[in-house]
Parts: structure tokens; C-alpha cells; sequence
């Protein structure tokens, strides 16, 4: 609440404006804020700049490195960045997030990080086949591959080698998992879950965003559980963990996302308004 | 609110408040549009998916 008794102004931090965007902005004028897009491209600021008199800014820039800076920017200014730098830090890079992972105790695949092609040959035969190679920055499963052999490792390898980014040399393998058809999406709010949603697809990737289907589901309270605390590991406020059972009904954490889209949860759940279950648990909070 | 498309020209239709830098796509060719004003109403092919995009 602010000086004249009205509700503060909610600042939603993109360079891109999208459905996801557009219903928050929603949630949030139909909750009294007085909202607006904060453009991520047109942001500067001095090192030695002055602290503001704050704000809250919902973090949804699409560009994980813009999303970055811009939040440190921003927290150097003074504002609370939801989700964080450092949270878009460790969930936008699969190794730091395996990091916070297993930092927690909390169950994943089998991860390995090889700092060249050279050692990912080995490494791939010490996790054992088949093995995900997973780049380190991105999502929607893009250049996400499975390989079922040592003979395949080694073109794939050869391929990665070949990339001119430093990145990219940098290797994450991921163990396998052979999952029952589907994963799960659980999107959790400042501790607590708002929804989840089987999601199954042909390919072995089950992205909805690579055509997958989604259907609501209800986690058993040890799942809950486990989404919650991986979103903690992490420091994200506003987190989409990934969860997948293994064939002997283990559920293991795979990502947890910051800039969680949520159309397929919402198509999911359409008694729920997911935007404003975020708004509320969000922005209430911080009134 | 309408405008027109840059890439096939038929005319597109906005939502009732649109917002800078909104992704509008282009009912007659599907092309993904991007908001560059709202007064006038005028729309750029959005940009590709870059690299470091996503969730």
C-alpha cells in the first residue's frame, strides 16, 4: 500500500509480451495495481548510481542472459526482482541448478558436467548408455539429444567440438530416464504449489512446447513436497520444477524454470486463473 | 484496432488494449507479429528465437 492508500505499482519486466505477460498484467490491474511492462531493452544503469525508492518487478524477460543483468540492475536500484538474479542465475544454467540440487539432498538423474568433448567421452561411459547431453543454457528441449552408444557419443561429440562458443564445449550429461509416457509440471509459489499437470508426447522429450499434451493432475503429498523443496534449493519465488518417475516409480527432479510458462498449465486447469494464483501469492505478499 | 501485415498484408487485428512489444500472429499466414507502436497501431515481424531463450 502506498503513501495515498493505494495499491503499488507492479512493474512486469519483458522485452517480449506474450499471452503469459499479458494475463499477469491482467491479475495484476484487476487486483488494484496500477501495472505496466518494464522494458528490458531500453534499461541502463551506472554502477554507482543511486539507489530508488524501490518497487517489485516480475522477472519475465525471455533472454536468460538479459534476464540476468537486467535483475541485477534492478536490485542495484533498490527494487525486490521476482524471480531474483541469483535465482534466474541458478535455474537458467542446468549445471548450477544440478548444483543447488544435490546441495539439498534431493534426488536427480545421475549428472556429470565434462569441460571438453575429450572427458564427456568418458564421462558418457561412466554414467552408461543411453545418455542425455543437455546444453547448458536453453530450453524447450532444443538440442536436447539422446545417445544410445559409445560410437554415437563420439559423432555427437565430434559435432560439439566443432561449435565455436566457449559454452559449448562445456559438456552435461544427464543418466537416462526411462520415464512411464509422461513427466511433471508443478509450478510453485513462494513455497506452495498452485497446480501440476501430466504431460505426454510422442517424442521422448515431453515439452508441451514441442507438441506434448497436458492434463491436470494432483501431486501425492511426497511429490508436493519434493517440487517445493526444489524450488527452494534454487531461490526461485516463482518456479516450474520438472519432475519425472522412474520405471521403478522414483520421482526424481529434472529443471526447475524462473520464467515459468504457464498456457499449458492454465489450458490444464481452466477452473484456475494461474496468473492471478501467482499475483496473489506474489504481490500480496510484498504489499 | 487493425493494422496490416508486414510479411502477407492482409490486415490484422489487435487486441482492445494493445501493449509494446506484444506477439500478435497474423491470422492469414501465421507469421508471429511484434507491437513496435500502439498509437498508431503498427507491427514488425517479431524477432527469431534466440539462443539463450526460454522458460
Amino acid at each position: 500500500m502506498n503513501a495515498r492508500g493505494g495499491r503499488d505499482p507492479v512493474l512486469v519486466l519483458a522485452s517480449r509480451v506474450g499471452p503469459d505477460e499479458k494475463g499477469l498484467l491482467t491479475a495484476l490491474r484487476r487486483g488494484g495495481h496500477a501495472a505496466e511492462v518494464l522494458d528490458t531493452n531500453a534499461l541502463r544503469r551506472a554502477a554507482s548510481g543511486p539507489a530508488g525508492p524501490g518497487g517489485l518487478v516480475l522477472n519475465r524477460e525471455i533472454g536468460q542472459v538479459r534476464a540476468r543483468y537486467a535483475a541485477t540492475m534492478l536490485e542495484a536500484a533498490g527494487m525486490t526482482v521476482v524471480n531474483s538474479a541469483a535465482a534466474v542465475q541458478t535455474c537458467g544454467d542446468k549445471w548450477l541448478t544440478s548444483l543447488a540440487l544435490a546441495r539439498a539432498g534431493l534426488p536427480a538423474p545421475r549428472t556429470v558436467l565434462a569441460a571438453s568433448p575429450a572427458a564427456a567421452e568418458e564421462a558418457a561411459a561412466e554414467v552408461g548408455f543411453p545418455v542425455v547431453l543437455k546444453p547448458l543454457v536453453g530450453s524447450w528441449g532444443r538440442l536436447v539429444t539422446r545417445v544410445r552408444d559409445a560410437e554415437e557419443a563420439a559423432t555427437v561429440l565430434e559435432h560439439v567440438g566443432a561449435q565455436p562458443s566457449p559454452q559449448a564445449q562445456v559438456v552435461y550429461l544427464q543418466e537416462y530416464v526411462d520415464k512411464p509416457g509422461y513427466d511433471l509440471r508443478a509450478l510453485v509459489v513462494r513455497g506452495e504449489l498452485v497446480a501440476a499437470m501430466r504431460r505426454y508426447a510422442d517424442d521422448w522429450r515431453t515439452n508441451v512446447s514441442r507438441g506434448g499434451r497436458a492434463e491436470p493432475c494432483v501431486l501425492d503429498p511426497d511429490t508436493e513436497k519434493l517440487a517445493v523443496r526444489a524450488a527452494e534449493a534454487t531461490g526461485a519465488d516463482i518456479a516450474g520444477v520438472d519432475l519425472v518417475e522412474d520405471r521403478a516409480g522414483a520421482v526424481l527432479v529434472l529443471e526447475v524454470n524462473h520464467r515459468v510458462e504457464f498456457a499449458g498449465l492454465q489450458a490444464a486447469h481452466g477452473g484456475l486463473d494461474i496468473a492471478a494464483s501467482i499475483v496473489d501469492r506474489i504481490v500480496g505478499g510484498a504489499s | 484496432m487493425t493494422t496490416t501485415c508486414p510479411e502477407c498484408f492482409e490486415t490484422v487485428t489487435a487486441p482492445a488494449e494493445p501493449v509494446l512489444h506484444e506477439i500478435l500472429e497474423c491470422a492469414e499466414c501465421r507469421g508471429e507479429l511484434e507491437v513496435v507502436s500502439t498509437a498508431p497501431l503498427l507491427v514488425a515481424l517479431a524477432p527469431e528465437v534466440a539462443e539463450d531463450w526460454g522458460e
